[in-house]
């Protein structure tokens, strides 16, 4: 047996992890409550969600998604998942496994969605359609259909397993280009509006560091390689940034998120242009858009055109470019 | 020890007396972004590590797109 020096902050048992913004450390079971206080008051602050709600929880098959989905049933929520194949190589083929099993091992009900055998394209064949990198077109694609399933399912809410370090390089990026038009909107809570349902971060306050804990902890099997096609893209850049701020200041990553909602964020209310868009309807699926064709659509018709393309051919392009 | 690390994966054998923050340095992996598992087991920073132990080191960092 080896030893361990550091003690759980509430019981004294030894602890499992060290969490030096919060100046402690945590046995599992403390660590555990930890989460569960930190996504109910997220919830409840900014009013995510209720106990009557019906819920449908984006999964990847990664850490974030199967651990939000895992804290709200653990809370008591009702919640449904919503998996989507990307067609991303064999990377798809593995995430989709995962979010299956832990449907499966939970008896939890998970709607699947193929987008090559379903719309007829894939992401890879997307970015290389239209010439944008892989990341736009996937963001596309998934934010279409997961409202559409939302609303076609009759979920009033929509849950994504953004994490405090997957808003807090976001923030980064807007605010090192001062966007106030995507800082204004930059909420933890979307209401639902012309055709779009009602979404929200339960998981805002804890890192990923502590969602990847989470998973451990709770023996979520979850699939822990990256995305390829997310290799060297600005976000990722933006974490090992703040990372880097972190370890030399303990708390610096929630302090910039959670004050930026407290204090900056109600100083642009209001700001935003979008919001007051007025919206038509696509020609082509009736969702809420600006132009004639939605973004969806768009990238759906040019990908369809386009020949199939493999992804390792999108990946040795963007390794070049690096 | 074993030393298992993930993108790409690969094991590589370490001699010497290390802790899970001494390690994480020694291999130059930033503490925040990374979780340290010995044999099943999540481990905090000043844990010791032993020469027999099986040891994962896991990035915890995702491209949140």
């Amino acid at each position: 047996m080896v030893a361990t020096a550091s003690k759980c902050r509430v019981c004294k048992e030894p602890a499992v992890i060290d969490l030096p913004r919060h100046n402690a450390n945590f046995c599992a079971e403390h660590f555990l409550e930890l989460c569960r206080r930190q996504v109910t008051k997220a919830i409840e602050k900014f009013d995510m969600l209720s106990m009557d709600d019906r819920i449908l929880v984006a999964v990847s098959g990664g850490k974030d998604s199967l651990a939000v989905w895992d804290l709200l049933i653990d809370l008591g929520y009702q919640a449904d998942g919503l998996y989507i194949g990307l067609g991303i190589g064999e990377y798809s083929d593995v995430s989709g496994e995962y979010a299956k099993n832990f449907a499966a091992e939970r008896g939890l009900h998970l709607i699947t969605i193929d987008l090559r055998s379903e719309y007829g394209y894939d992401i890879p064949t997307a970015a290389k359609a239209t010439r944008r990198v892989p990341c736009s077109a996937c963001g596309t694609s998934k934010r279409h259909l997961f409202d559409k399933a939302a609303l076609d399912g009759g979920y009033t809410v929509l849950v994504t397993g953004h994490n405090l370090d997957d808003e807090a390089a976001v923030l980064f990026g807007n605010t090192l280009r001062w966007d106030v038009e995507y800082l204004s909107r930059q909420l933890p809570v979307l209401p639902a509006r012309n055709g779009f349902p009602k979404k929200v971060k339960p998981l805002v306050r804890l890192t990923e560091r502590e969602m990847a804990a989470w998973c451990v902890v709770r023996g979520i099997d979850y699939l822990v390689d990256e995305c390829p096609m997310a290799v060297g893209n600005k976000h990722l850049a933006y974490k090992a940034a703040l990372n880097a701020i972190e370890t030399e200041s303990p708390g610096s990553k929630a302090a910039f998120y959670l004050n930026f909602l407290d204090n900056m964020a109600p100083l642009l209310s209001g700001r935003s242009l979008a919001a007051g868009e007025e919206l038509g309807a696509c020609t082509e699926c009736g969702s809420p858009t600006t132009s004639d064709l939605c973004a969806f659509c768009r990238t759906a018709q040019k990908a369809r055109a386009h020949d199939p393309v493999p992804v390792e051919l999108v990946l040795s392009k963007g390794r070049r470019r690096r | 020890m074993k030393v298992l690390l993930r993108n790409p994966r690969r094991e590589i054998e370490l001699d010497g007396k290390f802790s899970v923050n001494s390690l994480l340095a020694h291999l130059d992996l930033p503490r925040e972004s990374h979780l340290v598992i010995r044999n099943g087991t999540l481990v905090p920073g000043d844990a010791a590590l032993a020469a027999d132990d099986t040891v994962e080191i896991r990035p915890v960092i995702s491209g949140g797109c």
